[in-house]
């Protein structure tokens, strides 16, 4: 084919504002771009003269769809500069409310975001309309992670539980055991829905990526862990800088982040996937065998079905923890601050979300520095739209363009975070 | 087609998309709310956008670059029916933290090439550029009053949405005040009502995401914290936050810096 040019001027269902330019010359693929024109709100820069303990709340407006994710990295960050370990009870806690964020974010994407392009339909609201029961399985699915989130932290979006030492305030033991019921109930579903999602068609699209996520000793990463990847890195989370840069591009209000020497990657559930399958739980990893999808996976369109094995492990892992809860002594640490810098990174449901912190004797933020997930992956996604376009170069334009939304969709990108993305545009 | 069912749209402007997904969280209400109106262009949720005129736009997000000046005064003429969803749409939001500050300097923060950012050196509500008819508050709105405000809309009638404090919502729990009982600064006091108390609720003291209630005394409340041993950056700092950019709010802070 002669040349032409994809434009999406403003993608849909995916977080945020965004879109995708690709110039075909001579039936080549010249150029991709993912334009990223949500406006930018400089986040770290007004973090600075801000006190130590506010910083979960005003990160967690960089993004109402993970704002555990960025709760969760920044107070890791600043008890890090404070020398500060939480264990037992809390940390459980932690992870259980992060499990929360994880079942919430992953059943929006699968039932709402991402299943309608595998089945044909515009939006969710349709599919809803020839199968209800399917929908109505993934809302309440959505709401028992939200229901999870809003225990613990007194709210769906923006909790205000969640603070530098701990919490504010623990609900009573008697609480959990209403949500276990519910999350019994999801657990099912959750297996349900792999077994759902490994039914639809995958185009044929196997990449050799490197996948970056965490990995921890004894457990499937949430909150802590070193820094791995396929390609044998591994690393202190405080190196992070040392591996990683972002780099600013003129069509991005975002950054682009990069492997220094070896360029994109990969973060996100088939990331963590892939480098942690051992850590599932045996439920988790029995779903994976059933469908037949293992450690190893590298076709992003399959990331649906390991996003809701991820959920499974979720629902899994929450249950574990109500199961062996003790209500700890106080809610909250004493937290004594110093000065120091203090390094986070946590896997927020769309991958590696690392923090930094300078916080001064007066306990203010002097610096802060903040490297969401699809900042981490936006290369990796103009890279699959290349190489996409390049092997079904002769498709239908209508299907091609709504093939190329579906590449971007399997990274659950969310431009809301990385501006701190999408419309496609095929320009031939 | 029997009856033509009212077109509602939902637009974003710089923002987290927290106010829009808290329509999404209506779990238990959103078939409902997909069958009694036409859902014509909500981008987070579709790849179906459909052309104005809408009966009701909701907006979320506040206006920070030339572009969204341009597109808000579309929007608005495509909308019989404009209601701002949350404190960037109401009040500027978080990011509008810049508006005392150097906008050069922030980009130059924030990005290695600033020259190829394009910001107004302000972020400001959608009402400072067009006639709003209800602005919802909230960081992030309250799902409930989100269903309320539509409906009330598509019924021709006010919303029934309090306009009280949220300590009164405290006293209506029978919270014991974080404020008197335990010296916490909390600016429930000031703040308009909707969260259902929620920070007092867990203990803390409320740091004003719904926005200033109609008439607020923050001045009484500054001193009170000044009695408790707060400094006046302190004072300044709680009033600066998710609502800074609100006029009752905005002045208090002013009033604090040094
Ligand atoms: S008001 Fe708060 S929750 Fe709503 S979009 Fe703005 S930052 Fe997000
Ligand atoms: S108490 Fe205040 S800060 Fe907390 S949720 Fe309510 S309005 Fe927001």
């Amino acid at each position: 084919m002669k040349n032409k040019t994809i434009k999406i001027g403003y993608l849909a269902r995916v977080e945020g504002e965004g879109g995708i330019l690709i110039k075909i010359r001579g039936g080549e693929v010249t150029d991709v771009k993912l334009n990223i024109f949500e406006p930018p709100r400089f986040f770290e820069a007004f973090l600075r003269g801000r006190k130590y303990f506010e910083a979960p709340d005003i990160t967690s407006r960089i993004c109402g769809i993970c704002p555990i994710a960025y709760q969760m990295s920044s107070i890791h960050a600043i008890e890090n500069a404070f020398d500060i370990v939480i264990d037992g009870q809390l940390r459980e806690l932690r992870r259980l409310i992060y499990c929360g964020e994880w079942i919430e974010s992953h059943a929006l994407h699968i039932y709402m975001l991402h299943a309608p392009d595998f089945l044909g339909y515009e939006d969710a609201l349709q599919l809803a309309r020839d199968y209800p029961d399917i929908v109505k399985r993934g809302l309440q699915l959505k709401k028992t992670g939200n229901d999870l989130v809003a225990l613990l932290g007194g709210r769906e979006v923006h909790p205000i539980n969640v603070r530098v030492g701990g919490f504010y305030h623990l609900p009573d033991k008697k609480e959990f055991v209403a949500i276990a019921d519910k999350l019994k109930w999801a657990r099912d579903a959750a297996l349900e829905t792999v077994r759902w999602t490994a039914k639809f068609n995958f185009p044929e699209f196997e990449q050799d990526y490197e996948f970056v996520s965490l990995r921890h000793p004894d457990e499937y990463p949430f909150n802590e862990g070193k820094l791995v990847s396929s390609k044998g890195l591994d690393i202190n989370i405080k190196e992070y800088e040392l591996h990683f840069e972002e780099e600013h591009v003129s069509h991005s209000n975002a950054l682009q982040s990069v492997h220094k020497g070896s360029g994109e990657y990969f973060a996100g559930p088939l990331a963590r996937f892939n480098l942690n399958f051992d850590k599932l739980s045996p439920i988790a990893k029995e779903s994976s065998k059933e469908v037949g999808v293992l450690k190893g996976v590298c076709n992003p369109f399959k990331s649906i079905i390991v996003r809701s094995i991820e959920t499974l492990y979720a629902c899994d892992e929450a249950l574990r923890i109500i199961n062996q809860y003790e209500p700890p002594e106080k809610s909250c640490i004493d937290v004594i601050p110093r000065k120091g810098t203090g390094f986070g990174c946590t896997e927020a449901p769309r991958g590696l979300l690392y923090h930094r912190y300078s916080i001064g004797d007066d306990g203010l933020i002097k610096e802060a520095e903040i490297v969401p997930p699809t900042s981490q992956n936006q290369r990796m996604i103009e890279n699959d739209l290349r190489s996409f376009v390049t092997a079904n170069i002769n498709l239908p334009r209508e299907e091609l363009i709504w093939k190329c939304e579906q590449t971007v969709r399997n990274y659950d990108p969310c431009i809301s975070c990385a501006t701190h993305l999408i419309k496609l545009t095929i320009d031939e | 087609m029997a009856i033509k069912k009212p077109k509602v749209a939902v637009f974003k402007f710089a923002s987290c998309d927290g106010c829009q997904l808290s329509i999404l969280d209506a779990e238990d209400e959103l078939l409902i709310i997909a069958n009694a109106v036409d859902i014509a262009f909500f981008p987070e949720a579709s790849r179906r956008m459909l052309k104005g005129p809408y009966d009701i736009s909701f907006v979320e997000g506040s206006i920070t670059t030339p572009h969204d000046v341009e597109y808000i005064r579309e929007v608005r003429k495509m909308s019989r029916v404009l209601v701002t969803i949350g404190a960037c749409a109401t009040a500027g939001g978080i990011q509008a933290l810049r508006n005392w500050k150097d906008i050069k300097e922030f980009t130059q923060i924030v990005y290695a090439k600033p020259e190829y950012i394009s910001a107004l050196d302000r972020s400001l509500p959608i009402s400072s550029y067009v006639h709003v008819d209800f602005e919802l508050q909230g960081c992030p709105i309250n799902k409930y009053q989100f269903i309320e405000v539509m409906s009330a809309f598509l019924h021709r009638r006010r919303p029934n949405v309090s306009s009280h404090s949220v300590c009164i919502e405290c006293k209506t729990k029978g919270n014991i005040c974080v404020l008197v009982d335990k010296g916490i600064p909390c600016l429930g006091p000031v703040t308009h009502a909707g969260c259902g108390a929620l920070c007092p609720s867990y203990q803390r003291g409320c740091y004003g995401c719904y926005g200033p209630m109609e008439s607020p005394n923050t001045q009484s409340l500054s001193k009170h914290f000044i009695r408790l041993g707060l400094t006046g950056q302190d004072v300044m700092l709680a009033f600066r936050g998710f609502n800074a950019y609100a006029e009752a709010f905005r002045k208090e802070s002013d009033a604090h810096e040094k």
